[in-house]
């Protein structure tokens, strides 16, 4: 009993150590300056030059234009992972609401359509999407950013599967007591939906943070870089003799995945509870 | 408060599935009506159409005078109580009394008054801003009649409300709903597949079967005088005891047995089934005649009495005797020539007699 509890634990920690370490390694490396990253390579040391280093990254103005903060992408990628998420629920809620409970035609029909797109990921309609925006003039917009990217299968399919369960005399209660559509979608799904909402929100905030490819693509101008495109640029831009700023580039990477990881952590229980059990 | 009319309603589910087969059903202001009957019979579709959660495909109901085929449901002035309760769980027992009356534009103060009079009427007063998950089953099934009450209905309708209670407290809420009902003077119709509760809450009871009214009545007059084999099955416990047989000579011919029938209650010359309740057997008193003589399988002692399994020839029997009493392996029976319920055997209806004597 005692060897089997002693060998989960080891493999337990080994499993922390390959997650963790490389985190450790960017932070320690990230306080240190840039002359002794180059000279000594990766630190596991801590290098005192904690509040230099991320002050630098927030407030100095970089990329090739010189006009981008760290505190700007910062504030881009919060723009993108939140308006990613709000607008994920929203419209998948709505999606769901209309499939369950109103029967019109070729309802099902429609589910199956929404729910093919889960083949369809953006990198397979990268050019179309592109093409439309472009044309929509929304090329470097935070709604060209955000937009297309909105209709989510995976948000409906959950919802839908949520609504699902809840049982029909709700409905026919709600009915009774004189709500409309309107008044039963907000009064009682909605309230009873939260931890699903939750749940779906920091997962879908999570994947709007880590977008690279989309952004790289719709925006060109440095106003509107967000963290995880921003890393790779401070490593583009030395000129010359210049040493790069490695400490900065792993700060940034620490600043990048800060957000999603307090999200997780944060909202555990309610993310735990969305997923697992029904509040009903 | 309203009276209730149900005209010629059937219901098609696509497919020719008739749930609901030409019912008509008068209710009285006031009256206390239970649908009662075995799973699939169209109890509930009924109850679904007079609250409007169901469509009506043929005829008309009517609630006060007002025809309600196409009426919303919140608009047809009645409370419906579910078999799950249906209280909003996110809600405060409070707001979900207050619900219905909120969306309808009652003003505040007389939301509040209305509230706390039903709180004191349920005795929920005390857990009025708990949840609803906060509840045991007999309070939230409190909270559901709660919901139903402050509306102030012209009629209630109630969809198995106690089959998820326990028995003990079934008995009780039983009591309390008929006791309620009776009190506000609320039109009330109930549906439920138990018969002991149509035969305990109901004014009047409608049994249905297979989408069709067998027969309406009060409980006395369903229990003495069944219309139909299906009705004399159904209402009582233990069931009836239905027997092929056959007339013969005006007497009535079980297998070798025949039980001797006076002018009064004749027996026309063909297969019929006869029905007799347990305790309208009784044993063979001294120097009399027996009508059959039964073999017996099994008793159940039932304390106040015992009720006697066995059967005769190939037909099951069952006879409700006095306990204590030694029993031999074979019972001599007389059955009670007013209680006999003669059914036509191929249409399960009542052939004779006619009027049976009802005290």
């Amino acid at each position: 009993m005692h060897k089997t509890k002693f060998f989960d634990h080891v493999i337990l920690l080994a499993g922390v150590f390959l997650m963790m370490a490389p985190v450790v390694v960017a932070f320690m490396t990230s306080t240190h300056d840039a002359v002794a990253v180059h000279l000594h390579g990766l630190q596991v040391t801590w290098g005192g030059h904690f509040t230099d280093t991320y002050g630098e990254v927030l407030t100095k103005k970089g990329g090739f234009t010189g006009e981008v903060t760290g505190a700007r992408m910062v504030m881009n990628s919060f723009i993108l992972g939140i308006g990613f998420a709000t607008g994920k629920v929203i419209l998948s809620m709505m999606a769901a609401y209309a499939i369950v409970y109103f029967r019109f035609r070729m309802g099902v029909v429609f589910f199956w359509m929404i729910f093919t797109t889960l083949l369809l990921p953006l990198e397979v309609r990268i050019l179309p999407s592109y093409e439309v925006m472009t044309k929509l003039g929304l090329v470097n917009t935070y709604t060209g950013l955000i937009v297309p990217l909105l209709a989510s299968a995976t948000g409906t399919f959950f919802f839908r599967q949520f609504f699902k369960s809840v049982p029909d005399e709700l409905l026919e209660a709600a009915r009774i007591d004189g709500a409309g559509p309107f008044k039963f979608f907000f009064d009682i799904l909605v309230p009873l939906s939260k931890t699903m909402i939750a749940a779906i929100f920091i997962i879908m905030f999570v994947y709007g943070w880590n977008q690279y490819l989309w952004p790289m693509l719709m925006t060109n101008e440095e106003g509107f870089y967000t963290l995880v495109r921003g890393i790779k640029q401070i490593l583009l831009v030395w000129v010359g003799s210049q040493i790069p700023d490695y400490n900065q580039a792993f700060a940034l990477a620490i600043l990048a995945m800060l957000p999603p990881v307090l999200i997780v952590v944060i909202f555990q229980s309610w993310f735990i509870k969305g997923l697992t059990e029904s509040d009903k | 408060m309203a009276q209730v009319t149900i005209e010629n309603v059937s219901k098609t589910y696509s497919g020719d599935m008739r749930a609901v087969n030409s019912v008509s059903i008068d209710i009285a202001d006031g009256e206390f009506i239970v649908l009662v009957g075995p799973s699939g019979c169209g109890k509930s579709t009924l109850l679904r159409m007079v609250a409007g959660l169901e469509s009506i495909t043929e005829g008309a109901i009517r609630i006060g005078e007002r025809v309600v085929n196409d009426i919303e449901p919140a608009a047809r002035d009645i409370a419906m109580v579910f078999q799950n309760y249906a209280l909003y769980p996110h809600m405060s027992v409070r707001q979900n009394l207050a619900y219905g009356l909120k969306n309808r534009g009652t003003p505040k103060p007389e939301i509040e008054k209305r509230v706390a009079d039903a709180a004191a009427i349920l005795e929920i007063g005390s857990y009025l801003d708990r949840k609803p998950r906060q509840l045991s089953g007999g309070q939230r099934q409190r909270v559901a009649m709660g919901r139903a009450i402050v509306r102030e209905p012209a009629a209630f309708l109630f969809d198995e409300p106690l089959s998820n209670l326990d028995a003990k407290l079934r008995v009780q809420m039983r009591g309390e709903i008929k006791q309620l009902q009776k009190r506000l003077g609320t039109t009330a119709l109930y549906v439920t597949h138990d018969q002991l509760e149509a035969m305990t809450m109901a004014d009047r009871i409608v049994v249905l079967n297979g989408g069709r009214i067998e027969q309406i009545g009060t409980p006395l007059e369903v229990y003495r005088k069944p219309q139909s084999a299906f009705v004399a099955s159904f209402i009582g416990s233990p069931a009836m005891n239905l027997i092929p047989a056959h007339g013969e000579n005006g007497n009535l011919r079980v297998g070798e047995h025949v039980v001797a029938m006076s002018n009064g209650h004749a027996v026309p010359d063909s297969q019929v089934t006869f029905g007799v309740r347990a305790e309208d057997i009784r044993l063979r008193g001294e120097g009399e005649d027996a009508d059959m003589e039964m073999t017996i399988d099994y008793v159940e002692e039932l304390g106040a009495g015992r009720l006697v399994h066995g059967r005769i020839g190939e037909a099951r029997l069952a006879v409700s005797l006095p306990s204590g009493e030694p029993l031999s392996d074979r019972l001599h029976l007389v059955l009670d020539r007013d209680r006999l319920h003669i059914f036509d055997r191929s249409t399960g209806l009542r052939v004779r007699p006619e009027t049976a004597t009802a005290g």
